[in-house]
């Protein structure tokens, strides 16, 4: 089957998840339910591209198939910044009740942290993008343990709609901020996408990227910028789900068998749309709410998670 | 025209390379020897922007390398290092179609597609060009990365220990493929080797280097001989001429 089969069967089932999603039972609820339905759709749409598409960004700068960009501690920030409001403020405060603020508070702590991040331990000179994922992880322990520390602490009721930021939810996201999320996402594509080819050029790495005049060390720091500014938006908007983005990018290296970045994006945003929206319309239709998406994931990108492992070390031993 | 001036590296503390001064001549094969951790690749890494100098400075066309933009110097210059470990799987036709991305950046036009079969023949990879990198030998991947960079097609052809892993067949084939380079197309191409004889059959100049310093840079007869290569090597080194081409016996000195 060649590429561009697969990625009209994806599209077209897509296409598929979306209408059911938006019209399957929908009895003329013109006014009510149909435009809940389209944000909710928006939404989903569009964190699944974020993180399909900052995943294989990340994949292919650090060169591993197994890592997703949550290793450099954006949840475990975007939790500790959660969890302290509801500590400090209460889930009664302006920060909680107003999404709006709630959602820029996140994102512009989720960018900072990523830039001082990015700025302190760049500034030395060269080290080995290693050593960044490993202080990213240390880091991303460090704010988790914070964060466990002030659960403990904190009033069970305060804690029991705390939980509802802990995991992704697509259920009461806010239109407004499907806009804003939706326009800095929009930009975020328009720029990487001229950078597609020289991604391609990085896959074969660094000394044959420079080789080939790619700026390899300046396109690392911009792409890893690229990618924290999209997981942050689209954590801020539904909740950490980045380990989702590991089964869409793998599913995508697996089906499309080809080093093209414009393929390989394309096809696991395809992919992320089809997974979230359509698993979605199955919580919601066939499961009857009795779960929700992010278990599933979490669930299904876990067993996922185990085959991946398997394989590599298989085939490296 | 490549000149390298008063450049010094140093890895920690460690120097690597100390005040190297070369001045490469264009058209003709110039070879790197010396004992190991001499810093041969460490200065051909400099002279191709894959390492940055601590001082002193690499100039191509009596401009700073650094002030190069990426692509118009990935035209003129290119470097293929002894590994190169890939994540992708690709086929030995769409490795070396990478080879004109400076020029294509990505969407091939015909004049790409030519260039790619001439590479691809001229390292006699036609019939294999469509298997897969991983499916190949040491002999047949280290063609088609020397075919990547003749598709990129620059004056210069910098190579870090080609010959590493090959039978005395590929060996020779590839030092020939280099000589005709230089040759017929007037290329520019700068070697590090570790086989002496590689160095004093094939090239025209040898520039040698020890503990980070150079110690011989001249014409091949200048350095083939046996008082200069105790200089190198600190061994007493025979040299004998055969076929007109001088072979040093070091086996049992």
């Amino acid at each position: 089957m060649r590429n561009r089969t697969k990625m009209l069967i994806l599209v077209g089932l897509a296409i598929v998840f979306v209408l059911l999603y938006v019209f399957y039972e929908l009895n003329g609820n013109y006014h009510y339910a149909f435009p809940r339905r389209l944000i909710k759709v928006a939404a989903m749409a569009l964190t699944g591209m974020a993180i399909a598409y900052s995943t294989v960004v990340f994949q292919t700068i650090t060169h591993n198939r197994i890592l997703t960009p949550s290793v450099m501690g954006l949840d475990a920030l975007y939790m500790m910044v959660q969890t302290i409001i509801y500590f400090f403020f209460g889930s009664m405060s302006i920060f909680v009740i107003n999404a709006h603020f709630n959602f820029l508070l996140a994102v512009t702590a989720m960018i900072v942290f990523a830039l001082v991040f990015y700025q302190v331990l760049f500034k030395e000179g060269k080290r080995p993008i290693y050593f960044l994922l490993l202080v990213g992880m240390i880091v991303g322990t460090f704010l988790g343990s914070v964060t466990t520390f002030f659960q403990v602490l904190i009033d069970p009721n305060e804690f029991l709609s705390l939980q509802s930021k802990m995991f992704a939810s697509f259920n009461n996201v806010n239109s407004d901020l499907v806009w804003l999320a939706g326009i800095v996402i929009l930009i975020v594509f328009v720029y990487g996408w001229r950078h597609l080819s020289q991604l391609d050029v990085m896959s074969l790495g660094r000394d044959t990227a420079i080789n080939l005049g790619v700026p390899y060390d300046k396109l690392v720091k911009r792409m890893l910028v690229l990618s924290s500014v999209l997981i942050a938006v689209s954590t801020a908007l539904v909740g950490p789900i980045t380990f989702f983005g590991l089964i869409v990018a793998n599913l995508s290296y697996q089906f499309f068998k080809t080093y093209k970045h414009s393929v390989l994006i394309a096809g696991s945003c395809v992919m992320s749309i089809v997974a979230l929206i359509g698993g979605q319309w199955m919580v919601e239709r066939v499961f009857n709410f009795d779960t929700t998406l992010s278990v599933i994931i979490n669930f299904v990108g876990g067993v996922y998670f185990i085959y991946l492992l398997l394989k590599e070390s298989r085939s490296a031993g | 025209m490549i000149q390298v001036k008063e450049i010094s590296k140093f890895f920690g503390k460690k120097p690597v390379i100390q005040d190297v001064s070369v001045e490469v001549a264009t058209g003709k094969i110039t070879s790197f020897i010396g004992p190991n951790g001499a810093g041969k690749s460490t200065l051909l890494s400099m002279v191709s922007r894959l390492l940055n100098a601590d001082t002193g400075e690499v100039l191509l066309d009596k401009a700073d390398v650094r002030r190069w933009k990426s692509d118009d110097f990935a035209k003129r210059v290119s470097i293929l290092k002894q590994s190169n470990y890939m994540n992708v799987r690709l086929t030995i036709r769409e490795l070396v179609s990478f080879g004109r991305f400076p020029y294509s950046k990505g969407n091939l036009k015909p004049e790409d597609e030519v260039k790619v079969d001439e590479a691809l023949q001229y390292m006699n990879l036609d019939d294999l060009q469509h298997n897969y990198l991983d499916e190949l030998s040491g002999g047949q991947r280290q063609r088609a990365f020397i075919a990547m960079v003749i598709a990129q097609d620059t004056d210069y052809i910098l190579l870090d220990e080609p010959l590493n892993n090959l039978d005395m067949k590929h060996s020779v084939q590839i030092m020939k493929i280099l000589r005709k380079l230089v040759d017929e197309l007037g290329k520019t191409v700068i070697i590090v080797l570790h086989d002496i004889n590689f160095a004093s059959v094939y090239s025209d100049n040898i520039v040698a280097l020890k503990n980070g310093r150079v110690v011989k840079d001249g014409p091949t007869n200048d350095i083939i001989n046996s008082d200069a290569l105790k200089e190198i090597y600190d061994m007493d080194i025979p040299v004998q001429e055969q076929n007109g081409c001088r072979i040093c016996v070091y086996f049992n000195s």
